[in-house]
C-alpha cells in the first residue's frame, strides 16, 4: 500500500481562513457517513441478533423474554420454512441459469463488428435500469390471461401464467431473466473483448473447430468474470422479494424473503423473524464463499 | 511439404494498399525470407498465405491448387507469431497437444504423446512440459510456439518475426536452431523479418519488399553482390553499402565529394551522372592512394573496426582489421576494389548493370 500522504490545506483558501484544518475537513466528510452506517446498518444488525434470542413481538407491549436458541430450533424444524427454502433454491437455479445462458449468448452475438453495436447494447441494457416494482407491475399486465400481450403473441389462448401454481414461479423467474440478463451480458462482453484476437487466429491455424475453440479458449478466459456475474446474481436472486411479491401471491412462489416479510410484519413474530433473517444471512454468506473459493481456483488456472 | 505461389496478389485495407501485384514463388523445402521495413506488407503477405486475410485481387496457390476459398484450417499451414500466441491457463504440454486434439483430426492418445515428446526433445523444452505458459521466459515461450507449429507436421511454416522480441544472444541461438530444424524437417518455410542479418543468415532465398512491392528476389549472395536498386543496396548489409553521387569520366569515378578513383565497369556510361555503390569491405586504407579523407568515427567490433571517413561532404564506411591503429581526425588515404563498384541510375536508383 502506498504511504498515506495528506496534502496540507492551502493557507490562502476560504476554508483555512474559517479556521478549518485539513483534518477537520476530512472528519467533516467521513464522520456523517460512518454515523449513518452505524445507525442504519450496524446497529439494527446487532440489535436484531439480540431479538433473535427472544420471543419479542413488536405489536404487543409484553416484555421480551430470553428464549435462547428456541427460535432457531423451531425454524429449522419447521417443514414449511424448508419448503420456502426449496422454492427459493428452485427460483435461484432457474433464474440465474437463464440469465447466464441468455446474457452470455447475447454477448457472444454482440462480440463482433456489427452496425449500431453501441446503440443495440444500450437498448439491451434498458431493463436493468428500470425499477423492480415497475417491471413487476407491467409484466403482470403482459402475463394477464385475458388481455396480456404474451398470450396474444404466442397464441396461448387464456393460459394462466401467474394463477397457475405450477407455472407462477417460472413466470417470476422469466421476468427476472428478462430484467437481469443484460447485466450478465455486459460483464461477459467485457470478458469477451479482453480475449486477444491472435489467440483465435492461432486456433484457426491449429485447425480447431468453432466448438473446440469456444470450450478451450473463449470459456476459460471469460470464466472468472462470468463467475463474478453469477455471484452477484445468485445473491440477488436469493434475497428476491419485490418481483415475486408484486407478480403473484401463490404459495408456490413464497420465496424465503416473502415468508420473512409475512412473519415480521403480518404475524408480528419479531423475535422469530430476526432468527430467520440470520439464517438467510448465514446461508447467503456460505453460498457466496463457495463461489469465491471457486472463483479463485478458476483465476489461478 | 509444399510449394507456394502468389500470383499478382494485391491487398488493400480501405484506402491503404498493403500489397501491390505481388508475384512470389516458394519452392518445396525452401527457406524463403521476406525482408522489409515496418509497413512494407510482410505480415499481410503471410496472413494472405495463411488464409487469415482474403486478397483483394490475385490468387494464392499451394501445391498448384488455388486455395482462395479455403479457410485457415483447410490450408494446413502453421503460423508462428511475434507475440507467441500461446494459449493462456494451459501448460506447455497442453499447448503442444492443442493442435492434435481438435476434432477435425483424430489422433490416437499414444501418438499424441509420442509426437509431443519428440518435439519437446527437438526444441529442448522437456523440463518445461508441466509449467504454465505464463511462467516462461520469452525464449521459452517462442520455442513452445514453434513446437506447437511443428507438432502438426503442416505443409508450410509461416513465421512472422518470431525472433524479434528476444534478446540478442537468444536470437542468435534460435536462428541457428530454426535453420537446422528446417533442414532436418525438409520443410517449406516462409519467414518474415525486418532484420537483414536474419535474412542473410537463414534464407535460401530472400525477397525484398518495399511498400507492398517485391523489389528483388534472389539468394543472399545475389542480393548482397548485385542489388537491383539503391533501396535493396541500403536494406542488406551491415554496415550498409556506401552510396556516393558522382559521374563516370575516362574509366574513373569522379565523386561530387571531391575524390576520384578508378572503376572497372561500364565505359559506355561515360559522362553520366550516377550513384556509385561500394560495400565497406571493398574500400581499404591505402597510403599511396589519391583519395584523401579524415577519420570521422571508429567503431571497434573486436574482429574488425568500422571506420567512418569524411571525404569532402560524404561519409564513407569501411572495414579494417582491428589491429589497425586509427585516431579520430587522422588524415588517411583510401582506395577501393575497382571490380566491385556498382553503378546506379541517379534518378530511378536502378542498377545500371541490371540485376
Amino acid at each position: 500500500m502506498a504511504t498515506l500522504t495528506m496534502t496540507t490545506l492551502d493557507p490562502q483558501s476560504k476554508a483555512a481562513r474559517r479556521g478549518l484544518s485539513d483534518l477537520a475537513i476530512r472528519n467533516l466528510f467521513i464522520i456523517p457517513t460512518i454515523i449513518f452506517l452505524i445507525v442504519f446498518n450496524i446497529f439494527p444488525l446487532l440489535y436484531s441478533l439480540g431479538y433473535s434470542f427472544t420471543d419479542f413481538r413488536a405489536s404487543s407491549n409484553a416484555p421480551a423474554n430470553f428464549v435462547g436458541l428456541d427460535n432457531y430450533r423451531t425454524l429449522l424444524n419447521d417443514p414449511f420454512i424448508w419448503s420456502n427454502f426449496a422454492i427459493t433454491a428452485k427460483y435461484v437455479i432457474v433464474s440465474v441459469a437463464g440469465q447466464v445462458v441468455v446474457g452470455f449468448g447475447v454477448a457472444l452475438l454482440l462480440n463482433r463488428e456489427i452496425p449500431f453495436k453501441g446503440l443495440i447494447t444500450t437498448l439491451l441494457l434498458l431493463p436493468m435500469m428500470l425499477s423492480m416494482a415497475v417491471v413487476g407491475l407491467f409484466w403482470k399486465l403482459l402475463y394477464d390471461p385475458s388481455f396480456g400481450i404474451i398470450n396474444y403473441a404466442f397464441g396461448l389462448g387464456r393460459f394462466e401464467w401467474l394463477s397457475n401454481p405450477d407455472m407462477a414461479l417460472y413466470a417470476v423467474a422469466l421476468t427476472d431473466i428478462w430484467m437481469w440478463s443484460p447485466f450478465v451480458m455486459l460483464l461477459s462482453l467485457a470478458g469477451l473483448s479482453a480475449v486477444p484476437k491472435h489467440l483465435y487466429e492461432a486456433a484457426a491455424i491449429d485447425r480447431a473447430g468453432p466448438i473446440y475453440t469456444f470450450f478451450r479458449i473463449t470459456l476459460p478466459l471469460v470464466a472468472p468474470i462470468l463467475m463474478i456475474a453469477i455471484i452477484f446474481r445468485t445473491m440477488e436472486a436469493f434475497k428476491t422479494f419485490d418481483l415475486a411479491y408484486i407478480l403473484t401471491s401463490q404459495p408456490t412462489t413464497e420465496v424465503i424473503s416473502i415468508r420473512l416479510y409475512k412473519m415480521a410484519f403480518q404475524e408480528w413474530q419479531t423475535g422469530m423473524s430476526c432468527a430467520l433473517a440470520y439464517i438467510v444471512l448465514i446461508m447467503v454468506i456460505a453460498i457466496t464463499n463457495i463461489y469465491v473459493k471457486y472463483l479463485n481456483k478458476v483465476k489461478e488456472r | 511439404m509444399a510449394h507456394i505461389e502468389l500470383r499478382n496478389v494485391s491487398k488493400s485495407f480501405g484506402a491503404n494498399t498493403a500489397l501491390k501485384g505481388l508475384n512470389l514463388t516458394v519452392e518445396d523445402g525452401q527457406f524463403f525470407v521476406l525482408l522489409g521495413e515496418t509497413g512494407a506488407g510482410k505480415t499481410t503477405t503471410l496472413r494472405v498465405v495463411a488464409g487469415l486475410e482474403k486478397p483483394t485481387e490475385g490468387t494464392v496457390l499451394i501445391d498448384g491448387v488455388d486455395v482462395g476459398s479455403w479457410g485457415a484450417a483447410e490450408r494446413d499451414v502453421a503460423l508462428v507469431l511475434q507475440q507467441y500466441s500461446l494459449y493462456p491457463r494451459y501448460t506447455v504440454r497442453e499447448n503442444l497437444e492443442f493442435p492434435l486434439k481438435s476434432k477435425i483430426r483424430r489422433v490416437e492418445p499414444a501418438e499424441i504423446k509420442e509426437r509431443v515428446d519428440r518435439v519437446a526433445r527437438t526444441l529442448r523444452i522437456e523440463h518445461l512440459m508441466d509449467r504454465k505458459t505464463d511462467r516462461l521466459s520469452g525464449g521459452e515461450m517462442q520455442r513452445v510456439s514453434i513446437g506447437r507449429a511443428i507438432v502438426r507436421k503442416p505443409r508450410v511454416f509461416l513465421m512472422d518475426e518470431p525472433l524479434s522480441a528476444l534478446d540478442a544472444k537468444l536470437r542468435e541461438a534460435l536462428r541457428t536452431e530454426l535453420k537446422n530444424l528446417q533442414m532436418n524437417l525438409g520443410a517449406t518455410f516462409l519467414f518474415v523479418t525486418h532484420d537483414q542479418v536474419e535474412a542473410m543468415s537463414m534464407g535460401d532465398r530472400i525477397g525484398v519488399l518495399d511498400r507492398g512491392r517485391l523489389v528483388q528476389v534472389g539468394t543472399p549472395s545475389e542480393i548482397y553482390a548485385r542489388p537491383k536498386n539503391t533501396f535493396v543496396a541500403r536494406a542488406v548489409g551491415s554496415p550498409p553499402m556506401n552510396l556516393i553521387h558522382g559521374a563516370v569520366r575516362d574509366g574513373n569515378a569522379v565523386a561530387e565529394a571531391g575524390f576520384s578513383l578508378p572503376i572497372a565497369a561500364a565505359a559506355s556510361q561515360d559522362g553520366r551522372a550516377v550513384t556509385f555503390g561500394v560495400r565497406p569491405e571493398d574500400i581499404r586504407l591505402d597510403a599511396e592512394a589519391t583519395a584523401k579523407g579524415r577519420v570521422h568515427d571508429v567503431e571497434n567490433h573486436g574482429v574488425e573496426k568500422i571506420v567512418t571517413v569524411a571525404a569532402g561532404d560524404a561519409l564513407l564506411r569501411l572495414t579494417t582489421p582491428a589491429s589497425h591503429k586509427l585516431a579520430i581526425d587522422d588524415t588517411i588515404a583510401f582506395s577501393w576494389n575497382p571490380d566491385k563498384i556498382i553503378l546506379f541510375d541517379r534518378g530511378s536508383g536502378l542498377n545500371l548493370a541490371g540485376a
